[in-house]
């Protein structure tokens, strides 16, 4: 945990409006999808070591409550967009676990055909623009998003989510600047978990109390948020979200939270640029999810038991995606010229006219 | 019926046709609004059409950039004016990594109808770095088309076709041909839009072929003046228009009828469209080659200031009619 919520007192959000109208029903789903989101990685992670899956896997153990607390307060008019560190947003915004698994196994039936692999999952029907690849990179198509919204005069709002190693991007400035000067409603997430890449945030960013402070140069409202506190992040979510919509202002949220895996699983320093100390400290006192569930238990909404079982689901829906996984098709080296152009994809006269594509 | 327009009116005349077309269409970029634009190409655009549709934005390339690809991905069809496409570097990220790719990594379900536009070239004694020429660069980007017309007529057709398009587009324009006159057809005659991936012969002969886009064609027509008037040699000139597509067929065609070809690029001597170019003459009609394929491109040090020396360094009339006489 950074210091900015550390020294703060503990303020308890659940009487907020937005978490007194939670039914029971409803927080059990944000334990749920919570759940489902660390299953669907550990086996993941379990098959990336078996040599099944390729590439970067950039694993969201630990950050599950900032997909699952924001998302939670979006609908069908709101949009997100996040980097290669996507499978908890694709999840949370509706994405199956049998099409996202078959994409990390390069398979023909995953949600990008096997083209995108674990940093490009999407679901423009469910509001999800994305997994993209380069720090920082996605900040101005939310700001897009944003603006076409606005532009379309449509309802809702767009959450842009980044790390807190992207706040040093040119291109998220640029951003900040235009999504205060044209008015757009765009609520920029920094999931702050301390380190951008192998280097602290300490070591990475210049700031006084926060990331997030940096509104400030651009006259825009921002706060801190506790991530391991479900309550607080939906509460604090639901203000910036609610003024995006309604009165078309962006904003930024810093949620401080953490991550027990390195930057990816490639990452061959992830066990160096951290002591085994602070990965227990947050594992044992902060982890979002054994948290959420000891306060379901208090407040009477559920029983371990009946928690038990929801975990029990989520890990056979992971096991069971990846026999889904393994026993689809791989795509055809055919379709590697698929979905490059629309008109060649549409087969349209237009595709015939010139030659698109050049190979040897 | 047809009119003479500049090639930037002609510009203008598309883009205000496609503003009334279809309301998604919306310009932006850096002074397009309220100053007129930097090349006056959007002049009167802002107080036809308003704010709404004609968007002043800071200077910011990344960030307005990647505004409107992620506005395109809405259903927004934004088009965008690089004031110089030299600035393309502050972007390059959104460029080549977010429009190029975003409809492929999501497997087709996303798609990005975004126009880019702005000048791309060299001539105007501003130095290195704001007469890069990076159409070969982009086509060498999978995903993107990229256009190149060289007269006001194309201009208008092209751009028209860009923004109806489903897929990003980069329209290279030239900032010597902006005040260039040309005969456009009228509004009155119907919808004038020319396809992407269809090259225009805009000169028949048959000795040699001088095949290039952009501001080389100009070169080109007034060279192969020269080579009729001086040396009794008829050439067709190919204006390629479109870059990517490549109207591969056209070029063919020319080259099985003269034997000859010399290609004329504004890129540097290295890489390039011409060199692509020549790959596929060389791959698809070895046998009909008389001899080597020539190139006239520009000479390849960063691009000199000076007004005395700029024009030598690109291609103009005198070194293509050099290159020319020097296949027989």
């Amino acid at each position: 945990m950074s210091s900015a919520t550390a020294d703060t007192p503990r303020l308890d959000f659940a009487g907020s409006p937005i978490n007194k109208a939670l039914t029971a029903e409803q927080k059990i789903e944000l334990f749920r999808k919570m759940q489902r989101i660390r299953r669907f990685e550990q086996e993941a992670l379990k098959y990336y070591n078996a040599g099944k899956i390729g590439g970067f896997l950039h694993l969201y153990i630990g950050q599950e409550s900032v997909a699952v607390g924001t998302l939670s307060l979006c609908g069908e008019n709101d949009h997100n967009i996040t980097a290669y560190r996507c499978h908890g947003h694709a999840i949370m915004s509706g994405m199956e676990m049998n099409p996202l698994m078959a994409e990390l196994f390069g398979k023909a039936t995953g949600c990008s055909k096997g083209k995108g692999g674990s940093m490009h999952f999407f679901a423009p029907d469910k509001g999800f623009w994305g997994g993209h690849g380069i720090v920082g990179g996605q900040t101005p198509l939310g700001l897009g998003l944003a603006y076409g919204l606005k532009y379309l005069g449509k309802e809702g709002a767009a959450l842009c989510y980044l790390g807190d190693g992207a706040v040093n991007q040119g291109a998220f400035h640029e951003s900040l600047n235009i999504a205060a000067l044209f008015e757009l409603p765009v609520v920029y997430v920094i999931e702050n978990n301390g380190y951008s890449m192998g280097t602290s945030q300490k070591r990475s960013s210049s700031y006084r109390g926060c990331l997030a402070q940096r509104a400030e140069g651009y006259d825009m409202e921002w706060d801190v948020v506790d991530g391991s506190d479900i309550y607080e992040v939906r509460a604090k979510t639901h203000i910036a979200l609610e003024r995006a919509r309604k009165q078309h202002k962006p904003a930024i949220l810093e949620i401080n939270t953490y991550r027990y895996y390195g930057h990816s699983v490639a990452d061959a320093n992830a066990k160096k640029y951290r002591t085994p100390e602070e990965i227990e400290n947050y594992k044992t006192n902060f982890d979002p999810i054994r948290l959420w569930r000891k306060r379901l238990v208090e407040e009477g909404v559920a029983t371990e038991e009946q928690l038990d079982a929801i975990d029990k689901e989520a890990k056979a829906e992971a096991a069971a995606s990846v026999k889904f996984a393994e026993a689809s098709p791989a795509p055809t080296i055919e379709s590697v010229m698929d979905d490059v152009y629309w008109e060649t994809d549409n087969n349209t006269p237009a595709s015939k006219l010139g030659q698109h594509f050049f190979t040897d | 019926m047809s009119r003479t327009l500049t090639y930037r009116e002609a510009l203008r005349e598309g883009l205000d046709e496609e503003i009334a077309r279809d309301p998604n269409v919306v310009i932006m970029g850096e002074e397009v609004a309220q100053y007129n634009g930097a090349y006056k190409v959007t002049q009167g655009l802002w107080e036809k059409w308003g704010d709404k549709r004609i968007v002043d934005t800071p200077i910011s390339e990344a960030g307005f950039i990647g505004m409107g690809i992620g506005a395109s991905m809405l259903g927004v069809r934004p088009v965008m004016e690089l004031m110089f496409w030299s600035f393309h570097s502050v972007a390059f990220d959104q460029l080549v990594n977010n429009a190029a790719c975003v409809r492929y990594m999501s497997g087709g379900l996303i798609n990005c109808p975004i126009v880019m536009r702005g000048p791309a070239n060299g001539g105007t004694n501003v130095g290195a770095t704001h007469s890069h020429i990076p159409e070969g660069l982009f086509a060498a980007f999978p995903g993107l088309k990229v256009v190149a017309p060289a007269t006001p007529a194309d201009a208008k057709g092209l751009i028209k076709a860009a923004i109806r398009d489903n897929d990003p587009v980069y329209v290279m324009e030239n900032t010597r041909l902006y005040g260039m006159t040309g005969e456009v057809p009228d509004p009155a005659d119907g919808d004038f839009v020319i396809p992407l991936g269809v090259a225009d012969l805009k000169r028949e002969g048959k000795d040699v072929s001088i095949i290039g886009h952009g501001r080389s064609i100009i070169h080109a027509l007034e060279a192969a003046e020269t080579l009729k008037e001086k040396h009794g040699i008829e050439a067709d000139v190919l204006d390629l228009r479109s870059i990517r597509p490549l109207d591969v067929e056209a070029i063919l065609k020319t080259v099985k009828k003269t034997n000859r070809v010399v290609l004329v690029d504004e890129s540097k001597g290295f890489g390039g469209v011409s060199a692509m170019v020549s790959h596929l003459i060389q791959d698809n009609a070895f046998d009909y080659l008389d001899a080597p394929i020539k190139r006239v491109t520009t000479m390849d040090a960063p691009a000199i200031y000076s007004q005395h020396v700029e024009d030598e360094q690109l291609p103009n009339p005198r070194r293509i009619v050099e290159k020319v006489l020097s296949l027989r």
